[in-house]
């Protein structure tokens, strides 16, 4: 079975499920008789699915991108610091000047999640052995330590309610048409990858090979650390960090595709879209009309996925960076 | 214990007396002195108790692990607990839940969790003494889940339920529930007494399994012991302040750095008295001094986190 292919028949699958399911009860089959079926549809439905479906997918080509930058395979947007960086900067300018204007509050966001991201660039690169296990680790203590800076910052300045949709479990239940458009530039930041992704994927052979073969290392670390840390603050500022998907997408496909991230970079964004929008719809179903949150579903999820993945036997093809 | 050993340990439990007496006197009006005194034992009793399970806890953890750099939280023994926190309210109702004694409750609680966690961390550990890094990692993962797991039961929970549970999952050494307090102090005493009573034992299980074994001791036993000691000071801690992920690892790395010396009758008093003494004093400055009665958890947090990843760096994970 291709991959591609039976992914976009399950995400459009689900896409129309997700279209069908919610608080409201209507037929969306009365869509264009029934005029508030169409607006439930075009406010909210609609719009919600897409986010989701933007959000999966950008998170997991993020998750490439800093499995690449970082070479190691168990690492995600999530664990490196990226995720606080932008709250930490979303904060700073709420508290410096509470009225700016919505583009001001994206920069400060990204910029202040590419400042962190280089931060644990920098501590990796310092790491005694080249120990596989403990990049991770201290990715996971950095942005321990960076939350609990986020968190006492919000204490202090009575901005917690902000924090807490930031930081905590990501949901998609707030969407609705005109609150999500950000996504969109986190999906085309995604895009944005996938025309440099033979350079990412010779950036993963390591220093010397990439400068060897005449890829300027500096510059594709620096696009990936913008790409990574741009999808991450979108996301962080419109729906909340969702954890563990930038991990465990890029690991999955990769032990089915290998590293050609030409190839893969698309299957890793409709497996996103697909996993992120199951949990999504699992959520909305549960305790339906109620909801769980997709990040909550999914912090469930990706942490199983993740221990599976650390203690399977290595696939028989040696991963390119690890 | 030796001479050196001996002072050290005099020595600091002179100062905790001095901070706790400031604790206690300090700002003391005329007004209603019983009263306020009574407020003041009661947190500095918790803080003590806390420090104790805390400090105790890391240093056994670390002999069994064989290593320095983990504690019981990084493993995710207060995710554990908090989780089982979670379920007993979604079996038994917020309502029942308050229905039941709390000391029986209490000791129900620290059953489950001590043999939960003497299966699934006796099984890691005696697994994964090969592969350290990928076991702490496990374990960390381990720790996420717990939490997701605890969150994603809490949505489910009505919301009344559900703020019972959140009350537990955050640490604070602001709130004390007083009605545990001397159920938690009396059980922390005896599991401290038992680990007092086996540190030549714990100086052996340090050397390693080998050396253990040939030394004549019931290696998988003690590990499956101590683990249940951990267990239960983990629990102690968690229920009275929430889950505190750095903190046993400053202590741990104090209590080496003053006594200089790996046997366990002065590692373990002197991880005890540096606990406490942090808590007690840092809790004056913050609540007293700075009137922010919140913010020492997160410090503690941070400066933790800091020291972590120094060890990490410097290497000394393996």
């Amino acid at each position: 079975m291709r991959p591609l292919p039976a992914l976009a028949s399950a995400l459009v699958a689900l896409m129309l499920a997700s279209l069908t399911v919610g608080a409201a009860d209507i037929r969306v089959t009365q869509a264009f008789s029934d005029p508030q079926a169409l607006l439930v549809l075009l406010e909210s439905r609609l719009p919600r699915t897409l986010s989701v479906v933007l959000t999966g997918a950008a998170l997991s080509v993020a998750g490439v991108l800093i499995q690449a930058l970082v070479r190691n395979r168990f690492v995600g947007p999530d664990t490196s610091g990226t995720a606080e960086g932008a709250a930490l900067g979303l904060l700073a300018i709420t508290i410096l000047w509470p009225t700016s204007p919505l583009w001001l509050r994206m920069v400060a966001a990204s910029l202040s999640a590419m400042v962190t991201t280089a931060l644990f660039l920098a501590v990796i690169r310092r790491l005694p052995v080249r120990e596989v296990m403990l990049v991770p680790i201290a990715g996971l203590v950095l942005s321990g330590v960076l939350g609990s800076v986020v968190t006492f910052v919000g204490w202090q300045s009575d901005l917690m309610q902000y924090v807490g949709t930031w930081l905590m479990s990501g949901e998609f239940s707030g969407v609705i048409s005109g609150r999500y458009e950000l996504l969109w530039i986190a999906g085309a930041a995604a895009g944005l990858a996938w025309f440099s992704a033979d350079r990412f994927a010779i950036l993963g052979l390591g220093d010397q090979v990439a400068t060897g073969l005449g890829l300027s290392t500096a510059a594709v670390m620096r696009l990936g650390l913008a790409v990574v840390s741009v999808v991450t603050a979108m996301v962080v500022t419109t729906v909340g960090m969702i954890p563990f998907v930038g991990l465990v997408v890029p690991n999955l496909v990769a032990r089915i595709m290998g590293d050609n991230l030409r190839a893969s970079l698309p299957v890793v964004a409709l497996a996103g879209a697909v996993l992120v929008l199951g949990c999504d719809l699992a959520g909305r179903l549960v305790i339906h009309p109620y909801e769980v949150p997709a990040g909550t579903i999914l912090g469930v999820l990706g942490a199983v996925l993740f221990l599976w993945l650390l203690h399977r036997r290595p696939p028989r093809s040696k991963p390119a960076h690890g | 214990m030796d001479r050196r050993a001996r002072i050290m340990v005099g020595g600091m439990a002179l100062l905790l007396a001095a901070l706790s007496a400031l604790w206690m006197l300090q700002g003391l009006g005329g007004g209603n002195r019983g009263f306020i005194l009574g407020l003041r034992g009661t947190k500095l009793a918790a803080l003590v108790t806390v420090a104790t399970a805390i400090g105790v806890a890391t240093i056994l953890f670390q002999t069994v692990a064989a290593n320095r750099v983990l504690t019981p939280s990084i493993m995710g023994f207060d995710a554990l607990y908090v989780l089982l926190q979670t379920g007993f309210v979604m079996a038994l109702g917020s309502t029942g839940l308050t229905a039941l004694p709390a000391g029986p409750k209490f000791l129900a609680e620290i059953a489950v969790m001590t043999a939960l966690a003497a299966l699934l961390f006796g099984t890691l550990l005696l697994r994964g003494a090969r592969d350290l890094p990928r076991m702490i990692l496990t374990g960390v993962i381990l720790g996420v889940l717990f939490r997701s797991l605890s969150g994603f039961l809490g949505r489910i929970l009505d919301p009344n339920e559900f703020a019972v549970v959140q009350s537990v999952s955050f640490a604070s050494f602001n709130r004390v529930d007083a009605t545990l307090l001397p159920w938690a102090a009396a059980i922390t005493g005896a599991a401290v007494l038992v680990a007092w009573r086996l540190s030549a034992r714990l100086d052996v299980l340090a050397l390693g399994r080998d050396p253990a074994v040939s030394l004549g001791l019931a290696h998988r036993a003690m590990v499956l012991g101590v683990l249940g000691l951990v267990a239960v000071l983990v629990s102690v801690s968690t229920a009275l302040v929430g889950p505190v992920a750095f903190f046993g690892l400053i202590v741990a790395g104090l209590a080496h750095g003053l006594m200089r010396t790996a046997r366990h009758a002065a590692l373990l008093p002197a991880a005890a008295l540096s606990a406490a003494i942090l808590l007690v004093g840092g809790q004056w400055l913050f609540e007293r001094q700075l009137g922010q009665a919140a913010t020492l958890s997160v410090v503690v947090e941070f400066a933790g986190g800091l020291f972590f990843l120094y060890l990490l760096l410097k290497g000394r994970i393996r």
